[in-house]
């Protein structure tokens, strides 16, 4: 049987694109203002899952927890290579933490079965946390490797990564399975015009269900045969709800969430008097002099 | 519910060198200690350690825990997971404090998980205070506040844990403090040994190399940082020049460091070092909430940059507004001139 990796990536706000206010005046986040984009540090990881794909022969398998429009980021892995996804989306896992999103992922992964490597991003750029990857590994069981570089080798039982430590790198040799959080240290891929051309069509159950309604077609047989050419395409992504992964109600989304948020603030840089002096020679000069006779330079 | 648990600091120690950012959080450990009537304690995981905890005396802490074992050198998440989980089910802290090192936001995580508590990373500010889960309609006396940037640091979050004990954080090198050491305080040093499990000990270090960092720029008093403005690899020599005449530090914004033009161990912001220099010049640094927050605490700041309506001229002292291959050679060239 083929040999299979998991990739987990997330679609984020662009954090450092921000065209307004990122709270609104209620104090949720403004996405009106945050457009959304594929984490930068999961195009790494899914570039490294394809490596292997081709060094190694992995099935490589994608997946995300998110709303519905999260799809997206899948087309993204699809359009690059990658051979199954699914979209883990149900209104229960909202407002979970790092906690409640790791236990989440830990079901998925049990219910694809058979899985020999998981791979994450470092750290996603709306939250920054670092978390998710290793509380995964830690729910599952298994080791983690952080802030993998380049896997070195992978055998039968074993995996041989190259990782950043403070002030250099290690190699570390894990047992398989085990979980590997990528950092920002290869090139990933683009989409291929011809992974495009196949993909743009995959489609989640509820995609494609809405597309038949707008096309007037209520009919639920001729969902279901859709559905069955699809998948026999190819083109399937898979939705998957907290019912199908199993996971328990008490530990997913804001009730399986320990982290409360007490308050929000929207950071408004202190506007200081700054003093505006010249670019000219004498400007200038006249600053040097001032930082001279209160004894901060000299 | 009150917690008469102590406040925990994770001490990391490499080669038996204990990290700065560990007797800092003594310092804000023991700090909070206080307000809760508890006590500090820290906690240091490795192997023939050489036993020299004095600095963690001195900062506060009334004891430490030393945690020995052959699997515990080097540095490796499974069996320092395992050690440390079994501490804290035995001790049971309200509080563990982490440095949001590379070693900590690894470790910190894992741990969290297991004792099945939450984690907040890169806190900015740890108050205590009550809170109230106005959802849940329960309240909680004096815990811990945990306040951080997200979303890019554009917004600040007031995180608090509500299940189990520890209340666990990462705070990143230079946020805390040092306070004044109190060099006559003697504390309590209590030996562990840790009963590791085989599976604890399943991965290896094949090959580890490590420098120590080159530059510390929290001990410089005038920092000279380049960002993105500066434009090329070359035009950072300029950076490099003004320090020099200056008797100061280069550093750099993230711009700076993700353009190549310097590496990551001079960078100031929430991913980088926090400093507090009496002087900070920040050439073509457009002034990002995340740059920011590592160097709005300077007690002097100029700000160089050709762009008038830059955020960071909201947070100088002084504001140039031109071009930095005109406005540098004029300061060196003034300042030799006046000393």
């Amino acid at each position: 049987m083929k040999r299979q990796l998991i990739v987990f990536v997330k679609q984020v706000p662009d954090t450092k694109n921000i065209s307004g206010e990122a709270m609104t005046p209620e104090g949720t986040v403004n996405r009106a203002a945050l457009p959304a984009i594929f984490n930068p540090e999961d195009l790494n990881a899914l570039e490294l899952g394809l490596q292997l794909k081709e060094r190694y022969n992995f099935k490589v398998t994608v997946a995300t927890m998110g709303p519905p429009n999260a799809a997206e980021v899948l087309r993204e892995c699809l359009y690059r290579g990658a051979d199954e996804a699914i979209l883990i989306t149900d209104r229960a896992f909202a407002g979970a933490d790092t906690l409640a999103t790791s236990y989440a992922l830990s079901c998925c992964v049990k219910t694809v079965g058979n899985v020999d490597l998981i791979l994450c991003g470092r750290q996603a750029i709306d939250g920054d946390t670092a978390q998710v990857g290793p509380q995964i590994a830690e729910k599952l069981n298994i080791p983690q490797i952080a802030y993998v570089e380049e896997v070195i080798s992978i055998s039968d039982k074993a995996i041989k990564a190259k990782r950043a430590i403070e002030g250099g790198y290690e190699i570390l040799e894990s047992p398989l399975p085990s979980l590997l959080t990528v950092i920002d240290a290869n090139e990933p891929r683009s989409a291929s015009a011809k992974g495009i051309m196949k993909y743009k069509k995959a489609k989640t159950h509820s995609e494609l269900a809405k597309l038949m309604r707008d096309a007037d077609y209520t009919d639920a047989q001729a969902l279901a045969d859709k559905e069955n050419e699809m998948k026999a395409k190819n083109l399937w992504i898979y939705e998957w709800d907290a019912a199908k992964i199993q996971a328990d109600v008490n530990r997913i989304g804001l009730k399986g969430s320990p982290t409360k948020v007490k308050k929000i603030e929207n950071v408004v840089l202190k506007a200081g008097k700054v003093v505006s002096i010249e670019p000219t020679e004498a400007g200038i000069n006249g600053l040097i002099r001032e930082l001279i006779e209160d004894h901060t330079l000299g | 519910m009150n917690n008469k648990g102590n406040v925990w600091i994770f001490i990391e120690q490499e080669g038996s060198k204990i990290a700065e950012v560990s007797l800092e959080l003594v310092c804000k450990g023991t700090e909070l200690a206080k307000q809760l009537g508890v006590v500090s304690e820290a906690v240091i995981l490795g192997d023939k350690l050489d036993g020299n905890f004095d600095s963690l005396f001195h900062y506060g802490c009334e004891t430490v825990y030393q945690v020995e074992d052959k699997a515990l050198e080097p540095f490796t998440v499974l069996p320092y997971a395992q050690a440390l989980v079994k501490l804290l089910k035995k001790h049971k802290p309200n509080i563990l404090l982490f440095g949001a090192t590379l070693k900590g936001r690894e470790l910190a995580p894992r741990v969290a998980s297991e004792m099945m508590c939450g984690l907040t990373a890169d806190c900015t500010d740890l108050q205590i205070d009550d809170f109230e889960d106005k959802v849940n309609k329960v309240s909680y006396k004096s815990k811990l506040m945990q306040i951080r940037p997200a979303f890019g640091g554009n917004i600040i979050a007031t995180i608090v844990n509500t299940w189990e004990d520890p209340q666990m954080v990462t705070v990143r090198e230079g946020v805390m403090k040092l306070t004044a050491p109190d060099t006559s305080k003697k504390g309590k040093v209590v030996k562990v040994t840790p009963e590791l499990s085989d599976e604890a000990k399943v991965m290896k270090v094949i090959k580890r190399v490590s420098k120590p960092k080159t530059v510390d720029l929290k001990k410089a008093s005038i920092i000279v940082a380049g960002g993105y403005g500066v434009g090329t690899k070359e035009n950072f020599k300029l950076i490099e020049h003004l320090a020099e005449a200056l008797g100061g530090q280069v550093a750099a914004s993230r711009a700076a460091v993700d353009a190549g033009w310097i590496n990551h161990d001079y960078q100031v912001g929430q991913t980088g070092v926090t400093v507090r220099p009496k002087l900070y010049i920040a050439c073509g640094i457009s002034g990002s909430v995340q740059h920011v927050a590592g160097m709005n605490e300077s007690a002097k700041i100029i700000a160089i940059n050709s762009d008038p309506g830059a955020p960071i001229f909201s947070v100088a002292h002084y504001g140039i507004v031109g071009e930095l291959k005109d406005v540098v050679p004029k300061l060196i060239k003034a300042f030799k001139a006046k000393v």
